[in-house]
């Protein structure tokens, strides 16, 4: 309990920023309504208006949540309208991205590791890559893919792949680094190989790195999932939702998608934070 | 001596070059190690004691002069897994178990499953961990977790074992307690033991051979052959035979620093 109070009382405030915020941003509209009406309003009638707009500048939390709860639980998933229905489009362009990104990562780190031209070579480009605009290269990738035939999920998955192997490297570098020099003295009085010293040593002491990297991938191939869905002018994902809603001024649809894709993030980073634990306390190195 | 030594090194240097300049870590140092022998080199920080070691080892590569390991070249006896060493650190790796560790060797070296596990018990008997098997170095105390690198250096059984500041980190009680258990080891095994150490009564307590080694450039400065028996209880400690080795160790090592 001692823990859930700041924790609350945080989200209480924000809360109530928000309600105050949506109020004043959206009482423009109904006061231009009214005017054109010809109608005095009340504080009170303006307070409730700006809590019920269909296209509010600001749509309070309350209705944010009526539609989570309309698009999640009451819209079957096939639905186009459904929030599941998306997510899951999402998802899979996300979980795709992840594990070739997470393969990539680890292969360029052995590569790193093991071969001094590819630690002199590889590195600058991957620091390189992060530094383009995702949105800038995500439309040149869907297109040439496109003229090669590939569609769909593939290409969403590659610009998530290609935001979530870099945490990876740098993660995997350090952590098969990490061994000290009297751990690899130890496996040289062994005579051991190299593949020895690294399926015995280095893999294992990369361990809490890996899991450490992959909670910054994971959310980072949602990111690139996400990004991947909107120059593609896409109509289904968690992108798409936010890309129509803009379209046509849904702020409640656009806000709603954003909500859906953060309560996705945290859910895939806690899924990956109880592997992290779950293995790194039978690895015994839980500290 | 009859029999070639296990260790022989001649006219060895080994030289550093560092960003200030060459360090002379080993210059003309000549020593023969017996077969049997519990050898000790003892001497301040930068004597090149731990430099040797490493030498013996092919962990370093010597500048000048010869070693030999068994009559091969350090690289060839490490080829052949000639010797088992033990750092300062336990080392062991927390994802193991301590039965795990110990195997770590066995496994590099291709022994079968079943000799493995003969072999983990026999050498957890041997430093007195047994039933300690099963756990994971974190639950282990600090005297524990070194045993258990013995242990694991003894597991594939090289003739040699080299020692490099083994119990360094350990408190006085539980060193004195481990220094015991090694000698009725040694006995036991009847292992070359080379031995790096910073304390004078550890090294006459456990040695047959004392190297004395000075800094700048690191160097021997003195050999004795220790005069104690190989059956060595605690409280030989006290006796005048212990207390005059030791006093001639401690002048060799003040002759070591006379000009400096």
């Amino acid at each position: 309990m001692s823990r859930a109070l700041p924790v609350l009382t945080v989200v209480a405030a924000i809360l109530a920023l928000w309600y105050a915020a949506a109020v004043w941003m959206n009482a423009t509209w109904t006061r231009d309504q009214a005017e054109r009406a010809g109608v005095e309003l009340s504080v009170s009638d303006i307070l409730t208006d700006t809590m019920a707009q269909e296209r509010p500048v600001l749509p309070a939390p309350h209705q944010v949540v009526t539609e989570l709860w309309n698009t999640t639980a009451r819209k079957k998933v096939t639905s186009k309208r459904s929030l599941v229905f998306h997510g899951w489009i999402t998802l899979s362009a996300t979980l795709l991205g992840f594990a070739i990104g997470t393969g990539a990562g680890i292969l360029l780190a052995i590569g790193i590791v093991h071969n001094r031209a590819m630690d002199m070579s590889v590195m600058p480009w991957a620091i390189a890559s992060q530094t383009i605009p995702i949105l800038a290269i995500a439309p040149m990738i869907i297109v040439v893919l496109n003229s090669l035939g590939i569609q769909g999920l593939v290409p969403k998955a590659i610009i998530s792949a290609y935001l979530s192997f870099f945490p990876v490297v740098v993660g995997m570098v350090k952590g098969l680094r990490s061994p000290d020099a009297m751990q690899l003295d130890l496996m040289r009085t062994y005579n051991a190989s190299g593949r020895e010293s690294f399926w015995k040593l280095r893999l294992p002491s990369s361990m809490p790195y890996l899991f450490t990297s992959l909670k910054i991938g994971i959310a980072a191939s949602l990111v690139g999932a996400i990004v991947g869905e909107l120059p593609t002018g896409a109509i289904r994902g968690l992108g798409a939702r936010m890309l129509t809603g803009s379209y046509y001024g849904q702020t409640i649809q656009i806000w709603s998608a954003l909500f859906a894709a953060a309560i996705l993030a945290a859910c895939l980073v806690g899924i990956v934070g109880v592997l992290q634990r779950v293995t790194l306390k039978r690895m015994g190195m839980d500290q | 001596m009859t029999q070639t030594p296990v260790i022989q090194a001649q006219n060895l240097d080994l030289t550093f070059q560092t960003n200030d300049g060459p360090i002379h870590a080993l210059k003309g140092v000549d020593l023969e190690i017996g077969k049997g022998e519990f050898v000790s080199f003892i001497g301040p920080s930068g004597c090149g004691k731990t430099t040797f070691l490493r030498v013996i080892a092919a962990l370093e590569h010597p500048t000048g002069g010869t070693i030999t390991v068994n009559g091969m070249t350090p690289d060839e006896a490490r080829q052949k897994r000639a010797y088992g060493y033990v750092f300062q650190a336990a080392g062991l790796y927390p994802w193991r178990t301590i039965a795990g560790n110990i195997k770590l060797p066995l496994e590099i070296m291709g022994f079968s499953r079943a000799e493995q596990e003969e072999r983990v018990k026999n050498v957890l008997q041997l430093v007195d961990l047994e039933g300690f098997g099963g756990k994971f170095p974190w639950q282990l105390s600090g005297g524990m977790q070194q045993r258990a690198s013995i242990a694991r250096a003894l597991a594939f059984d090289a003739d040699i074992l080299l020692m490099d500041e083994p119990f360094g980190a350990l408190d006085e009680i539980v060193r004195d307690h481990l220094n015991e258990q090694l000698l009725a080891l040694w006995a036991r095994t009847e292992k070359t033991i080379g031995f790096v150490t910073h304390s004078i009564p550890e090294a006459v307590y456990l040695s047959t051979k004392i190297v004395v080694m000075s800094p700048r450039p690191g160097r021997i400065t003195d050999v004795i052959d220790s005069p104690l028996p190989r059956e060595r209880p605690l409280d030989i400690r006290d006796t005048p035979e212990f207390l005059e080795v030791a006093h001639r160790v401690r002048e060799g090592l003040r002759a070591g620093h006379a000009y400096d």
